[in-house]
């Protein structure tokens, strides 16, 4: 069972959040030229590699936020949470 | 090689078993090869005896970073079947079904293939319909489905809960009669046997570290066994797909997620058919040895870990006891995980790729297994001639740019997530 820290409430368990994908792919800015390329590299292509990574969950049965976690994918260890709205440092 | 009959089993008998061949070899890596697998499981060891079979190409290389066999060919539930709607789905997983009934025979290595049938229960009349449509499209397809109402699901598996006032009444089902399972290591160990005793070379505990690539063209691969070079490279490594890619600059339309499987302890013949829940995502057989045989959802967030979380667990198996009520009352043997390659229309990928000479075979989500036969076969076309085939013509990794995605669910991008 992972332990999630919420930011806005604190360490949680795993079954009160859902997922949200790899929190470092960014929308083509709007109002912008997209090409094919740029719009294929948002909607589909995921580095997903083996180690650190920052994702998106959901804090479903909770505050019902989405947070940042930067997690190990291969030993599923959390090193950090932060805000939605807070910036990877 | 030394055939594997009756007679050569009663003649070593005599010898008490001490001098049978060794499977295949343990070479040490030559300096070049005409091609190179990466990755030992099912798909690779395939690939390489359809190159010498059906190519004659034999200076083959098979690179694996453990042990044969030890991936996902070693993990999975062992559920072989066809019961795709889309054509390109469909007419390659048949295809595949044909090679799976001459499988045996044609490794010399029992590898039980059970055609026991598979049933998708349907859950309400809406469910119904969606699944006369899809029988209807793989009969068009020359692939057998039969429909069952309530009452004759009810005579095949009397064990499932038709009790009145539950959760998810069971309306009828789905069912491919040629569908069913296969000893999964078997597979693995037969393909590689026939293709080392075709020359190719088997070579374990070799981890690839890099590539060579020069103008736009695959040289060779890099690893700790020492610098392989290579004419053609051929990629098969499911969940491992995103580690070599980055090392190729290459992003890919593919996340790597933990699903997890599990067998309870041993009970008596109960069950004669594979059997998934419409409901959810909850499938079960019962192997030889008389365990239940069990799997469901992804663990649902990007994962190498190669071993499963509870909650999951917990998750696939409410939806078992809710399907056969009988599965409470018994203890769980064993659980493991294994790391799939989701790709995001949720269908595979088999193709050139825009360096020469290296080709891409991966995507398969959550049916690797039923595909062995089949991505074996069309990979090794695409690598000897350099161009698809027909069969695998619709697993391109072009489509996502060009929005032909290959959609079986119709749930869109990253199918696994609904």
């Amino acid at each position: 069972m992972l332990h999630i820290k919420c930011p806005h409430c604190g360490m949680r368990s795993q079954n009160e959040f859902s997922y949200g994908g790899d929190a470092s792919v960014k929308r083509p800015e709007l109002g912008k030229e997209v090409t094919d390329e740029e719009w294929n590299n948002f909607v589909y292509n995921r580095k997903s590699l083996r180690g650190k990574h920052w994702e998106l969950w959901q804090h479903l049965s909770g505050c019902r936020q989405w947070i940042k976690v930067e997690r190990d994918t291969a030993t599923h260890e959390i090193f950090n949470t932060l805000k939605a709205n807070e910036e990877i440092s | 090689m030394q055939k594997y009959s009756i007679f050569s089993l009663v003649k070593n008998a005599f010898s008490n078993h001490e001098n049978w061949d060794l499977a295949w070899k343990d070479p040490t890596p030559k300096n070049e090869y005409d091609v190179v697998i990466i990755g030992g499981g099912g798909h690779g060891l395939a690939t390489a005896y359809y190159l010498a079979k059906e190519h004659n190409i034999t200076n083959v290389a098979i690179i694996e970073k453990g042990w044969i066999g030890g991936g996902n060919v070693g993990r999975n539930t062992t559920i072989i079947r066809s019961n795709y709607m889309h054509d390109d789905n469909a007419l390659f997983s048949e295809f595949g079904m044909d090679l799976w009934r001459k499988m045996s025979q044609d490794l010399n290595y029992n590898v039980m293939f059970s055609p026991r049938g598979i049933i998708n229960l349907a859950h309400s009349d809406a469910q119904m319909n969606v699944y006369a449509r899809r029988g209807n499209s793989m009969r068009l397809n020359g692939i057998d489905a039969v429909l069952l109402n309530r009452e004759q699901v009810k005579e095949i598996i009397p064990m499932a809960d038709f009790s009145e006032n539950v959760r998810f009444p069971i309306f009828g089902g789905l069912m491919q009669p040629s569908a069913g399972t296969a000893r999964h290591d078997a597979v693995a160990w037969g393909y590689a046997r026939q293709a080392d005793s075709m020359g190719v070379d088997i070579i374990q505990n070799c981890e690839v570290i890099g590539f060579d690539v020069s103008s736009g063209k695959i040289q060779g691969v890099r690893t700790s066994r020492g610098n392989i070079k290579a004419k053609k490279i051929g990629l098969c490594v499911a969940g491992s797909t995103n580690i070599l890619a980055e090392k190729l600059n290459m992003t890919l339309p593919i996340e790597t997620h933990l699903l997890q499987a599990c067998v309870s302890e041993p009970v008596k013949p109960v069950l004669d058919k594979v059997v998934t829940f419409g409901a959810g995502h909850f499938y079960i057989s019962q192997s030889d040895k008389g365990e239940m045989v069990m799997g469901g959802d992804l663990d649902g967030y990007n994962s190498y870990a190669q071993r499963g979380n509870l909650p999951t667990l917990q998750h696939v198996l409410t939806e078992g006891i809710a399907m056969m009520p009988f599965l409470s009352k018994l203890k769980m043997l064993r659980t493991w995980g294994g790391i799939m390659d989701m790709s995001m229309d949720g269908s595979p990928i088999i193709d050139k790729t825009h360096i020469e000479g290296l080709y891409l075979n991966c995507g398969w989500c959550y049916g690797g297994f039923k595909a062995t036969p089949a991505s074996g076969w069309t990979f090794a076309h695409t690598i000897a001639q350099d161009r698809v085939h027909e069969l695998n013509a619709g697993y391109n990794l072009n489509r996502f740019n060009t929005g032909h995605l290959l959609d079986e669910k119709g749930l869109g991008t990253k199918t696994w997530i609904s």
